[in-house]
């Protein structure tokens, strides 16, 4: 059994270890600098944080202020507030003059399932992916978020990064490489490919176990990068199988399923997608309920790889 | 402040009106009113105000203006283009494809400091790289110019409030107080600002009030600016939307529309007459 971890504590302690070596980082938070983890900064570097207040749109602009006089800022929320309150300073401040500006969209997705639709972001990956310039990342576990951390401080321009809220099992190990822009196969299988990014990759490989033993073979790639997309090894991944599936924890409209689709659209493939079937969330007891309530689950993987290779 | 000061200054506002009239051309549309109506902001800033080197625009220690109104971009390049941040001849070339002189402030302008366009986000931009400045233990200003309809957005009050909190006295904002709403009239018939000076006051600034076209009081306001401590500043200027240009004064129509031959020929008359 792989170790679980909390990818918003790997984020923090890690973001804290990198503003030691690098004083030009500088962490703004919404008034929510205890979920996303930005608070180990201001406990130990409080030189560099600053407290905006819940006011988002103020806060993204800032942070446009500070990377043009050379800062490399965060700028940290919830996704569905980092995204959705602050869209218009982040295309026209950050994403047209490609600021060096990283956005931290934390508790993404259901993650935050007891306060609802209100507080999860559904769609933010396809709003962020249509906004030319913008690079858009799902770490798949908490040791490839610290990488991530570190691969965004040397990449100079806009990026967005999705953090989930929970302890997600780590399906990486430390010896693996992230590069911003490539995407990794984490199993192999010549059958069909699963397309997979963010805590849909460890359903993927429950899923794998499962349809090995009805004879499927599925490889598993993680899309930790969703733009740009790795798209010559999406198109080699997808070339010696049966069919394709994608799976997300965010809308089928637009999101991982809609960029592996525009990559293979001009090749003779069939692509199931498996992610929130164009709906908002709800409230729930725990994670786990919304996860299968919305079907992101290894059973829905299983049932669209057993349809494509009948 | 020199009697010769404000000559020159207010020679070099005339020149910077007749190059906002160049860079509009014939037919070709463009925000003559609220241009005209921060000229004499713009000309102080750049020509008496601002430290900073059209030969080394990346210096950091340069004071930063930011047009968060930037509609009105053609005032600030018609003075980049004065200063020589890029030849006067390309004013022409202004919102036409390729052009670095784009319809609103773009950062690929040399002297541009930020995008602005999308309202209400420029004081923000501004407050971060006043924060900045603190960061960096650095001297520089910023200055951002508001307009007066655009203070209806609501994250410049964030950022009023931020500024206020976080007691950035290098902050500097300058409302180009109009009075004109968009194309449609008159601010106070249609969106009434209220106390915009009090407003301001409350938020924990501290306030100036001049007449936005008298470059003795507008050298006068940004000198008395760089006394305050431990606040931001704002100095609401009193303008007209179209100053300069007799038949656009005060004219919602003109504040995007195209000229033709004789009005460009008037406009000039009148400002080499004013």
């Amino acid at each position: 059994m792989r170790q679980k971890e909390n990818l918003r504590e790997a984020y923090g302690k890690e973001l804290l270890k990198c503003a030691k070596e690098n004083n030009k980082i500088i962490a703004l938070d919404a008034d929510l600098c205890g979920s996303t983890k930005s608070i180990y900064i201001e406990k130990e570097i409080p030189a560099r944080f600053f407290e905006m207040g819940i006011a988002e749109q103020n806060m993204t602009s800032t942070a446009a202020g500070l990377a043009l006089v050379g800062k490399i800022p965060f700028v940290h929320s919830f996704a569905v507030f980092a995204v959705g309150q602050a869209y218009n300073q982040i295309r026209q401040g950050i994403a047209l003059p490609k600021l060096n500006v990283k956005i931290i969209g934390s508790s993404c997705g259901l993650s935050d399932f007891g306060d609802g639709a209100t507080h999860q972001s559904v769609e933010d990956i396809s709003i962020m992916r249509a906004i030319p310039n913008m690079v858009v990342i799902v770490p798949v576990d908490a040791i490839e978020t610290r990488k991530v951390v570190r691969a965004v401080i040397k990449y100079n321009g806009p990026v967005y990064i999705r953090i989930n809220r929970n302890d997600l099992t780590n399906v990486t190990k430390e010896e693996d490489s992230f590069e911003i822009g490539k995407i990794s196969k984490v199993a192999e299988g010549n059958d069909i490919t699963v397309f997979a990014c963010g805590i849909m990759v460890s359903q993927a490989l429950e899923a794998r176990k499962t349809l090995l033993r009805m004879g499927i073979s599925a490889r598993v790639v993680n899309v930790s990068t969703i733009k740009p997309l790795d798209i010559e090894n999406v198109k080699k991944f997808a070339k010696d199988v049966k069919g394709v599936i994608t799976a997300e924890e965010n809308t089928i409209i637009g999101g991982l399923g809609g960029a592996i689709s525009e990559a293979l659209s001009e090749e003779l493939i069939k692509i199931k997608k498996v992610g929130i079937n164009d709906e908002f969330g709800q409230s729930a007891n725990c994670y786990d309920d919304l996860i299968n309530y919305y079907g992101l689950t290894p059973k829905n993987i299983i049932n669209a790889a057993r349809e494509l290779v009948s | 402040m020199q009697k010769e000061d404000i000559r020159f200054l207010k020679q070099k506002a005339r020149i910077i009106r007749c190059n906002i009239l160049e860079t509009l051309g014939i037919g070709k549309k463009g925000h003559l009113g609220g241009s005209m109506s921060s000229a004499d902001l713009v000309t102080a800033l750049y020509f008496y105000k601002m430290k900073h080197n059209s030969k080394n625009p990346d210096d950091p220690d340069r004071d930063r203006f930011i047009f968060s109104k930037g509609h009105s971009v053609l005032a600030q390049y018609a003075a980049l283009a004065e200063c020589g941040y890029f030849p006067k001849s390309i004013l022409k070339t202004t919102k036409t494809l390729g052009s670095i002189l784009q319809g609103h402030p773009e950062t690929r302008t040399p002297g541009i400091e930020a995008n602005t366009g999308s309202l209400g986000q420029g004081l923000s931009i501004g407050l971060g790289m006043a924060i900045g400045a603190k960061l960096d233990h650095k001297n520089y200003k910023v200055y951002v110019i508001l307009g007066d309809g655009e203070l209806a957005e609501g994250q410049i009050w964030e950022a009023a409030s931020t500024a206020s909190f976080y007691k950035l006295d290098n902050l500097i904002a300058i409302v180009d107080y109009n009075k004109l709403l968009q194309a449609v009239g008159f601010l106070k018939k249609r969106y009434d600002m209220g106390d915009i000076r009090g407003k301001f006051a409350i938020f924990g600034w501290k306030t100036f009030e001049i007449n936005g076209h008298d470059m003795e009081e507008i050298l006068q306001a940004l000198n008395s600016v760089d006394e305050i401590k431990g606040a931001p500043s704002v100095i609401i200027a009193h303008t007209i939307k179209g100053k300069g240009v007799s038949f656009a004064e005060n004219n919602p129509a003109f504040h995007n529309a195209p000229l033709t031959k004789e009005q460009i020929e008037k406009a000039k008359a009148d400002i080499c007459n004013s």
